[in-house]
C-alpha cells in the first residue's frame, strides 16, 4: 500500500500533523480539542446529522461538520469561538424542542451526552413556545425497550445494527419532526438482543430491561472484569451496588472501551451475569445425611471431605480417586487443581470437559515461532481463514472483529463450513463442504486432490476448491481459525498448510477458560503448559517427585466407576452427567464431592456439594481461546459462598498438607494488594478489616490466587507476562501452545463441543433470568398459534 | 406472483441502468402502487428481495414519502391541494366540501372503496388554482360545483 501523505493543519492557534485523509474531528481529538458530536461514532459511516461539530474553517462560506471534512494541507480552523458556541448551542435548543427533561429519572441521567453539552453550551432556556410531542414507551424485546421522545434521531443505533451486527434490525420511519426509531417486526424487534443499540444511544431514548430504573449511574462502582461465558474474553465493565447481601451487580456494559472487544458486548456480556444472584444459588454447602442432601456448615463439610480422602487415598490409593475440573474457574484455580490431585491425592486422574482439541493444536504447533494470533489480530488481519464452527453464535466477539475487519480494512475471508453460517455475509469466497469432512478440506489445502471427491460428490467440479487453495497460497498474513470440527491430525495437516505461509492459528473452544483449563493443566497426560509427564519438566523440583504414569481421563473414569474402582471423584465446575453424557447409576459407590454454583445433575449425586464464588465474585486471570490473558476482578459478593481456590486449600489442609506447600504464599514480595477483593477494596482501613475479619495476616494469605499466578509465572512454559501490565487490565499473549513440549499423547480423546448459542451457555446460561426470558420470547409466537389451532 | 410478470421483467430489463440495487426503489414501489393500488405487505416483501434490502428498509423508504400508501386507497384517489395559491383561492373550501360530499375524512377510503380523499402539499398547479389531482389527473380553477361535477364523473366511470 502507498504511504499515506502526512498533512499540517491549525486547530485553534495549535498545529496538528495528521495522514491525509483523517477527519477533522478526529485530527481535533488528536491534539486534546474536543469537537462534540452526537451522529458521529468512529468505525460507523458518517451521518452528519446532529449538526453539533460543526467548526469554522478558513476560506469556507459556512460553518462545516468536522465530522465529514478530511483535513487538507494549511487548513486554519477554529471550534471554540462566539460563532461556533452559538452554533451548537442553537442545535441543542432544536433537540430540546421535543425532549422531556426528565433526566431525574432517566437512566442516561448523570451519563447522557445531551444532558452535558447542555450544561456546556447553556441551552436551559428555550425559546420554543409549541407542546412537547410525546409518545408512549415502548418494549421492543425483553432487553430493550424504546422511549420515543428522548431520540434525538442521531441514527447510530441504526447504524452499529446494521454495519457493526449485520443484523439491520433498526430503521428510520417517516420525516422530519416527526422521524422515528423503528424496529424491524412492526412492535417489536427479531434481532441478537446484543444490546448494542442500548449501549450507544447517546441519550436514554433506548433503555436496558435489565438495568432499567434501578440505580443511578453515580450511585455504582465500576468494576472492569472478563465476561464468564464463550471463550473469547470480552471485557466487561459490571456496575454494582452496595446491597443487604454484599455488593450486587446492577449492570454490565463496556464503557471504558478498554479491552480487547473495544465497544463490542453480546447478549451474555451485557445482561447474562445474572446468574450470580438467581434465587437457586447454592449458599450453604450440603453433605448427605440419610440419602438426603443436608445443609450445614463449612466447618463440618470441608472436615468430611477432608477425612474421607485422606481415608480412601491411604487405603485405596490415589489411583481410586478422579478429578474433573471446570472450564470457568481461573487459572489459578485449575492450576491449583491439579497440583492438588498431583501432589495431595496422588493420582493423575484429572480431565475436564474438553470442547476442542488444545493438546492436539499445542503438538502440532508446539515449536514453531509467533504461530497463534490473538484476538486482536483477528481485527486487523488482510486475510482469514475460518473453518467450522459459527462464531456469530458461539464466538460473538471473534464474529464482531471479523465482520469490522472486513468492513473497514477490506480484509478477506474465507469460510469453509457445513452450514450456509451467518458469516458467509462477509466472505470473499464461501464453500460448503459436507459435515465432518472439514479434515478432507484440509487434505485437500495440501495437496491431494483426490481428497476433492469428498467434498464436492462424485460428479461435482473441484473448481472452487482449487480457486480457494490458490487464494489461500497467495495471501500474506493469513489468519487461520477452526472449530472443533478439526481435531488430532487434522489440525497437525491444517498447521503444515499454513505454516508455509506463515500463518498465525487460533483454535476455538467453548466457555470462559477452556483454554485456561487446557494451558494449566488439566490433562491425565499433560501437565501445564502441555508438558508430558514422562517429559523432562521443572514440577518434580518444586512439587517433589511425580508419577510418570498417565491417569484416567474422563471416559475412563466412568468406566472405572462402573467397575466400581472409582472411590471418589472431586468434580469443580462441571456437570459430567449431562455434558459428558457421565453415566449417573455408576457413581453409586463412589464419594462425590462437587464444587459448584449451583445443584446440577451431577450434584444432586454427589456426597458433599460445596458452594462456590462465580467469576463474578472472585480474582484472578483467564486464557481466552486466542490465548490472550487477562485479569479477573470480583464485582459482587454472595453470602455464604467461598471461591474455588479458597475451597481446594482448604480441604487440602484438612487431609493434611502443609498449605504452604500448595500454595507458596507469604514468599517474595508480590501479594494480593486487595485486587481479590474487587470493589472492596480501595481504602487501606477497609482492607485491613477484611484480613482480620478473615483471620489472615495482612496482605500475605493462603487464598491468594496471586501467589499462584507468581508459581505459574515460574513454572509454565510461554505465561510470560507483565504483571504491571495485567493490572492495569491490559491483554497479554501468551505462547504456551508454541513452547509446549506435548509428547505423543493421547490421540483417543473424546471432544465434545458445547454447541451453545447466542442465548445458552451451559450451567450458568440456565439460571441466567434473561437468557431464558429471550428464548421464551422468540419462542412465543409459536405457542400462540398453537392455542389458537 | 404479486405484481404482473410483464412488470417484473420490466424492473429486471430497467435495473440494469441503475448503480445499485437500492437506486431502483422509488421508481419501483410507484410502479408497483400503481398496479396493485396499494404497498401490500407481499409487495413489500417481493421489493426487497428484488432489492436486496430488508422489508424494514423498504418500509423506512415508503413511510418517508406520503404520496406511497401501505393501506388500499379509493380507485380514485382525491388529492386536494391546500398550499399557498390554493388556500388563497379557496383550496381549503373545496377541501371541506369533498368531506362533506364524501362522507370521508384526510386519508381515509369511502365504504364502496371508489373515492379516498387526501390533502396534500403543493402539486404545482398554482397558476391554475385552486387545483385537485385526482390519479394522474389534473382538474383546475375549480369551484364547489365544478367539483361537485368532476366527482360526478369519476363515480359513473367506476360503475
Amino acid at each position: 500500500m502507498a504511504e499515506v501523505k502526512n498533512v499540517t493543519i491549525t486547530v485553534d492557534g495549535k498545529q496538528v500533523t495528521a495522514p491525509a485523509g483523517t477527519l477533522l474531528i478526529e485530527a481535533c481529538k488528536a491534539v486534546g480539542i474536543e469537537v462534540p458530536s452526537f451522529c458521529y461514532y468512529p468505525g460507523l459511516s458518517l451521518q452528519a446529522a446532529c449538526r453539533m461539530c460543526l467548526v469554522r474553517i478558513e476560506k469556507m462560506p459556512k460553518l462545516q461538520t468536522a465530522c465529514t471534512v478530511p483535513i487538507t494541507d494549511g487548513m486554519v480552523v477554529a471550534t471554540d469561538t462566539d460563532e461556533v458556541r452559538q452554533a451548537r448551542k442553537s442545535m441543542i435548543e432544536l433537540l430540546l424542542g421535543n425532549h422531556p427533561l426528565d433526566c431525574p429519572v432517566c437512566d442516561a441521567g448523570g451519563e447522557c451526552e445531551l444532558q452535558d453539552m447542555t450544561f456546556k453550551y447553556g441551552a436551559a432556556e428555550s425559546r420554543y413556545m409549541e407542546g412537547k410531542l410525546h409518545k408512549e414507551e415502548q418494549q421492543w424485546s425483553p432487553v430493550v425497550f424504546f422511549d420515543r421522545p428522548r431520540c434525538i434521531l442521531c441514527y447510530r443505533c441504526v447504524r452499529v445494527c446494521g454495519e457493526g451486527m449485520d443484523v439491520s434490525a433498526l430503521g428510520v420511519q417517516l420525516r422530519g419532526s416527526s422521524s422515528v426509531i423503528a424496529p424491524n417486526e412492526g412492535d417489536h424487534l427479531d434481532c441478537e438482543e446484543c444490546g448494542m443499540c442500548i449501549d450507544i444511544c447517546p441519550v436514554g431514548a433506548l433503555t436496558s430491561g435489565a438495568y432499567r430504573y434501578k440505580t443511578r449511574p453515580w450511585e455504582m462502582k465500576h468494576v472492569g472484569t472478563i465476561c464468564t461465558h464463550c471463550g473469547d474474553g470480552c471485557k466487561t465493565t459490571l456496575g454494582v451496588r452496595r446491597s443487604d447481601t454484599g455488593m450486587d451487580i446492577v449492570r454490565g456494559d463496556n464503557r471504558d472501551k478498554s479491552g480487547i472487544n473495544g465497544d463490542f458486548l453480546c447478549i451474555k456480556g451485557r445482561y447474562a451475569f445474572d446468574y450470580f444472584d438467581h434465587k437457586d444459588r447454592l449458599r450453604q454447602p450440603l453433605v448427605r445425611k440419610d440419602g438426603k442432601l443436608t445443609p450445614t456448615t463449612w466447618e463440618e463439610a470441608i472436615e468430611h471431605v477432608g477425612k474421607r480422602l485422606r481415608e480412601i487415598r491411604d487405603s485405596k490409593g490415589g489411583q481410586s480417586i478422579g478429578v474433573i475440573g471446570s472450564n470457568r474457574t481461573t487459572n489459578e484455580e485449575n492450576y491449583l487443581l491439579q497440583k492438588f490431585a498431583r501432589t495431595v491425592l496422588g493420582t493423575n486422574n484429572i480431565d475436564h470437559h474438553r470442547t476442542t482439541d488444545f493438546a492436539g493444536f499445542a503438538r502440532a504447533i508446539a515449536g514453531k515461532q509467533n504461530a497463534t494470533a490473538t484476538m486482536r489480530d483477528v481485527a486487523s488481519a488482510p486475510a482469514i481463514l475460518l473453518i467450522g464452527n459459527d462464531p456469530t453464535e458461539r464466538h460473538p466477539l471473534l464474529a464482531w472483529n471479523i465482520r469490522t475487519n472486513v468492513r473497514l480494512h477490506q480484509a478477506k475471508l474465507f469460510v469453509v463450513n457445513s452450514q450456509p453460517i451467518k458469516l458467509r455475509r462477509q466472505a470473499t469466497r464461501f464453500v460448503q463442504v459436507p459435515a465432518g469432512r472439514e479434515g478432507k478440506l484440509v487434505a485437500f489445502l495440501n495437496g491431494d486432490d483426490a481428497a476433492a471427491g469428498a467434498l464436492t460428490g462424485a460428479s461435482g467440479s473441484n473448481d472452487a476448491l482449487k480457486q480457494l487453495r490458490d487464494e489461500l497460497k497467495a495471501q500474506k498474513d493469513l489468519v487461520i481459525i477452526f472449530g472443533s470440527e478439526l481435531q488430532g491430525a487434522d489440525i497437525a495437516a491444517l498447521v503444515k498448510f499454513g505454516s508455509a505461509a506463515n500463518a498465525k492459528f487460533i483454535c476455538l473452544g467453548d466457555y470462559a477458560n477452556s483454554r485456561g483449563a487446557a494451558d494449566m493443566g488439566l490433562y491425565p497426560d499433560l501437565l501445564p503448559g502441555y508438558v508430558a509427564l514422562d517429559g523432562p519438566h521443572k514440577y518434580n523440583e518444586e512439587w517433589g517427585s511425580l508419577s510418570k504414569t498417565k491417569g484416567m481421563g474422563l471416559q475412563e473414569m466412568m468406566q472405572a466407576a462402573k467397575g466400581g474402582k472409582l472411590a471418589a471423584l472431586y468434580v469443580v465446575g462441571s456437570n459430567p452427567v449431562v455434558d459428558y453424557n457421565f453415566d449417573p447409576a455408576a457413581l453409586q459407590n463412589t464419594f462425590v464431592v462437587v464444587q459448584e454454583l449451583f445443584l446440577t445433575e451431577t450434584a444432586m449425586l454427589a456426597e458433599v456439594v460445596l458452594p462456590a464464588a462465580s467469576a463474578y465474585e472472585k480474582g484472578g486471570t483467564f486464557t481466552n481461546t486466542c490465548g490472550d490473558l487477562q485479569l479477573l476482578k470480583k464485582a459482587g459478593d454472595i453470602t455464604g459462598i467461598k471461591s474455588d481456590f479458597e475451597i481446594i486449600v482448604r480441604v487440602a489442609e484438612r487431609i493434611g498438607t502443609e498449605v504452604r506447600k500448595l500454595v507458596p504464599f507469604g514468599s517474595g514480595v508480590r501479594a494480593d494488594m486487595g485486587q481479590t477483593r474487587g470493589a472492596q477494596s480501595g481504602e487501606a482501613d477497609r482492607h485491613s478489616v477484611w484480613l482480620t475479619a478473615n483471620n489472615l495476616e495482612p496482605r500475605l494469605s493462603p487464598f491468594d490466587p496471586y501467589a499462584m499466578l507468581d508459581e505459574i509465572q515460574r513454572l509454565v512454559p510461554g505465561y510470560e507476562f507483565s504483571r504491571l501490565s495485567l493490572l492495569a487490565g491490559n491483554d497479554q499473549h501468551m505462547l504456551a501452545a508454541e513452547l509446549s513440549a506435548a509428547g505423543a499423547g493421547d490421540a483417543l480423546v473424546q471432544i465434545v463441543p458445547a454447541n451453545d448459542t447466542l442465548f445458552t451457555s451451559g450451567t450458568l446460561g440456565r439460571y441466567s433470568k434473561t437468557l431464558n426470558s429471550v428464548i421464551e420470547n422468540k419462542r412465543a409466537p409459536a405457542d400462540k398459534e398453537v392455542m389458537a389451532d | 406472483m404479486v405484481i404482473s410478470d410483464k412488470l417484473d421483467k420490466f424492473f429486471d430489463e430497467k435495473m440494469k441502468e441503475y448503480p445499485t440495487r437500492r437506486s431502483f426503489l422509488v421508481p419501483m414501489l410507484l410502479y408497483s402502487q400503481d398496479e396493485v393500488g396499494y404497498l401490500s405487505d407481499e409487495v413489500i416483501a417481493y421489493l426487497a428481495k428484488k432489492t436486496e434490502l430488508t422489508e424494514l428498509e423498504v418500509r423506512n423508504v415508503i413511510s418517508y414519502y406520503s404520496l406511497l400508501h401501505t393501506k388500499p386507497m379509493g380507485k380514485y384517489h382525491v388529492q386536494v391541494c391546500t398550499n399557498i395559491s390554493c388556500m388563497l383561492r379557496g383550496g381549503e373550501e373545496i377541501l371541506d366540501h369533498c368531506k362533506s360530499k364524501l362522507g370521508i375524512g384526510h386519508k381515509q377510503t369511502t365504504a364502496d372503496g371508489t373515492f379516498s380523499l387526501e390533502e396534500v402539499e403543493c402539486i404545482g398547479a398554482c397558476s391554475w388554482a385552486p387545483a385537485v389531482q385526482i390519479n394522474y389527473d389534473f382538474h383546475e380553477n375549480l369551484t364547489n360545483e365544478k367539483m361537485d361535477k368532476v366527482l360526478d364523473q369519476y363515480r359513473s366511470k367506476a360503475k
